[in-house]
């Protein structure tokens, strides 16, 4: 669990307020909406095109949300294979949580563009995504921290990380989805 | 029905069974309380979770506030979280580390030691206010190669004797680093809405593998290589350990990071595993090492602890907070000075199975609630444990969880505990003369 004394970098700032920061903006925005709305579809496939290759996809513990995935055990630690592999298990009616799947909802928001360091580009966002099944309903609740490239001049994204504020998956029993 | 009737053990008829209102019944789960979570050694943490004077860690055990630290002078100490003064939890975060424990209430100071030294305005108490009586109160404690248990009953018999055969099991544990093994920073903390022997009852359950956990071998298989086994080709076995304590021990399938290279782990690795492997064998012998390396084992240490040395060292609690509800709890465990990218590979293991995100524990997850659900329909009274009654047990056979509910019926019912031993490996003590094919019964305490 955070502490007071835990110190998360915080973003001083977005960027300034130019057409081309504007435009980055919206184009980052639609990113994040695009693959929210993809997840909630469960069209798995179209969501794994959103991401290049050599990407990492980390979920932090929910007592330890700084936790490094070299040092210290994690949720998730994907690459691109293991983000494919995880696309085949909830397709494959044998991942018992998701079959068959819940319903979701994701809600995107604070999307704020923090840096951009030659070809990547670093953006935070809020997210919430509600999650209803047997009966249960419950929310995942946290923080992305994504970054992002093009290819072909297309915005992909590299990087995700995905912070949850929960203390611990106390009505959930399992982190099932793509958070 | 009778409270000694819920387990129905009768191996001359190769059935064994549990009534299901012993998952149900909230008078059976309060007896439980009584007479399990209050008589017998509860794990707590392990030691390495306060390395230095001061550290602190707090943790909920049978539904009671704890927490245990490392005093000025080094020694481990357990308190109850509670002010000795007015009730309110001294230790209100999860870790870290005090020279002082100061209650928030009325601001009194108690040393790592658990002894009052100070309050404020002392002069309001008189001359017979004994502050020696005021100290915080410890549970009974004790802790087996670094991993830390409290009982609550003063009369139980010592830790050890507790443990039994689990004992050499958690040895295969500690004794895989010279460095000593520690607990990796994160956890694994999810709640499971089903009775918590479901959870023992799954954790050593080697029958359910395949046919739940389909996903994970085939991600094995085809992502990595490596065969599917099927579901008796392992030379395993299951054993009972004593006190309701048992352990399921297979070949290995797929690698494990403490010495047992796959093709997983990438070609760079071999000749850092095979290196830890001749360390082992120089230390323990070849047969200890190989077996070490080589065979996996998942154990529960009665009544809410796992071990599971299996692609990844795992410690694993579960505190029941009702009769369809637990708290889990689940760390990784690692030589003490291990680093860079064997730390990475031994975490990355982990991840492909274990875990609320890997693709295998939501599984199980949902076949406890499955069964909770199923329970409560009705219809059908009694659930079956007769799997290998008949035969050697193998790994995927139950008696292990046998083992595990006639423990549990003994305490429940407050009967003599018999500890039945079954055909071929299912031995405890092995008695003197090789057991014949009958079933042999000895009283076990």
């Amino acid at each position: 669990m955070a502490t007071q004394t835990t110190q998360i970098p915080l973003p001083v700032a977005g960027l300034p307020a130019t057409a081309e920061s504007l435009l980055l903006q919206h184009e980052v925005e639609q990113l994040l909406y695009r693959e929210a709305r993809l997840l909630d579809d469960w069209n798995l496939d179209a969501w794994l095109t959103l991401y290049t290759e050599d990407a990492q996809y980390v979920v932090p513990t929910t007592d330890l949300p700084e936790g490094d995935p070299r040092k210290d055990l994690v949720f998730i630690d994907d690459d691109y294979t293991r983000m494919a592999a995880r696309v085949v298990r909830l397709k494959s009616r044998h991942a018992h949580r998701e079959y068959p799947w819940s319903r979701t909802r994701r809600f995107i928001g604070n999307v704020m563009v923090t840096a951009t360091d030659g070809d990547e580009i670093e953006a935070t966002a809020s997210v919430a995504v509600w999650r209803f099944r047997a009966g249960e309903s419950s929310p995942y609740v946290g923080r992305y921290d994504v970054r992002m490239r093009r290819v072909d001049g297309e915005l992909r994204l590299c990087h995700k990380r995905a912070t949850l504020d929960l203390e611990g998956l106390s009505d959930h029993g399992a982190l099932s989805i793509i958070f | 029905m009778e409270i000694s009737e819920l387990v129905y053990d009768r191996p001359d008829l190769g059935k064994f069974r549990y009534h299901r209102s012993s998952m149900l019944l909230p008078e059976i789960y309060e007896l439980e309380r009584q007479r399990i979570f209050d008589k017998c050694w509860l794990y707590l943490g392990h030691e390495s979770e306060v390395p230095n004077p001061g550290d602190y860690v707090r943790r909920v055990v049978a539904e009671r506030a704890l927490f245990f630290a490392r005093n000025r002078d080094g020694e481990l100490v357990v308190f109850h979280n509670t002010c000795p003064h007015r009730g309110a939890l001294i230790c209100r975060t999860e870790q870290g580390n005090a020279q002082v424990f100061q209650c928030f209430y009325h601001a009194w100071s108690f040393n790592t030691s658990g002894e009052l030294i100070g309050m404020p305005d002392v002069e309001g108490y008189g001359p017979d206010f004994d502050r020696a009586e005021m100290g915080l109160r410890s549970p009974r404690f004790d802790s087996y190669k670094g991993f830390i248990f409290v009982c609550f009953d003063r009369e139980a018999g010592s830790l050890v004797d507790y443990l039994a055969g689990a004992a050499e099991y958690l040895d295969l544990v500690a004794d895989q680093s010279p460095a000593g093994m520690k607990v990796i920073p994160g956890s694994n903390r999810y709640t499971i809405k089903a009775n918590w022997k479901l959870l023992a009852e799954n954790s050593i359950d080697g029958y359910h593998a395949l046919p739940t956990h389909q996903t994970y071998f085939d991600y094995m298989a085809n992502e990595v290589g490596g065969s599917i086994p099927s579901i008796n080709n392992r030379r395993g076995f299951g054993r009972a350990l004593g006190n309701g304590h048992g352990v399921m021990e297979n070949d290995a399938i797929y690698g494990r990071p403490i010495a047992m290279w796959h093709p997983y782990f990438g070609e760079e690795s071999r000749a850092e595993i095979d290196s830890i492997k001749e360390e082992l064998s120089g230390r323990h012998g070849r047969d200890k090492a190989l077996r070490m390396c080589e065979k996996s084992r998942n154990m529960v240490i009665f009544p809410n602890l796992v071990i599971n040395d299996i692609m990844a060292v795992t410690i694993r609690v579960f505190q029941p907070t009702g009769p369809d509800s637990m708290d889990v709890t689940a760390w990784e465990m690692a030589p003490g000075d291990e680093t860079g990218s064997m730390l990475h590979r031994r975490l990355d293991s982990f991840l492909t199975f274990l875990g609320p995100g890997g693709f295998a524990t939501p599984d199980d997850t949902e076949a406890l609630e499955s069964c909770q659900h199923g329970f409560r329909s009705g219809g059908v009274e009694w659930s079956d444990l007769s799997r290998g009654f008949h035969r050697d047990p193998t790994g995927s056979d139950e008696l292990q969880i046998r083992s595990f509910w006639r423990r549990w019926q003994s305490l429940v019912a407050e009967m003599p505990h018999v500890e039945r031993f079954e055909r071929g490996l299912g031995l405890f003590e092995q008695p003197e003369v090789a057991p014949s094919p009958e079933l042999a019964v000895a009283a076990d305490n």
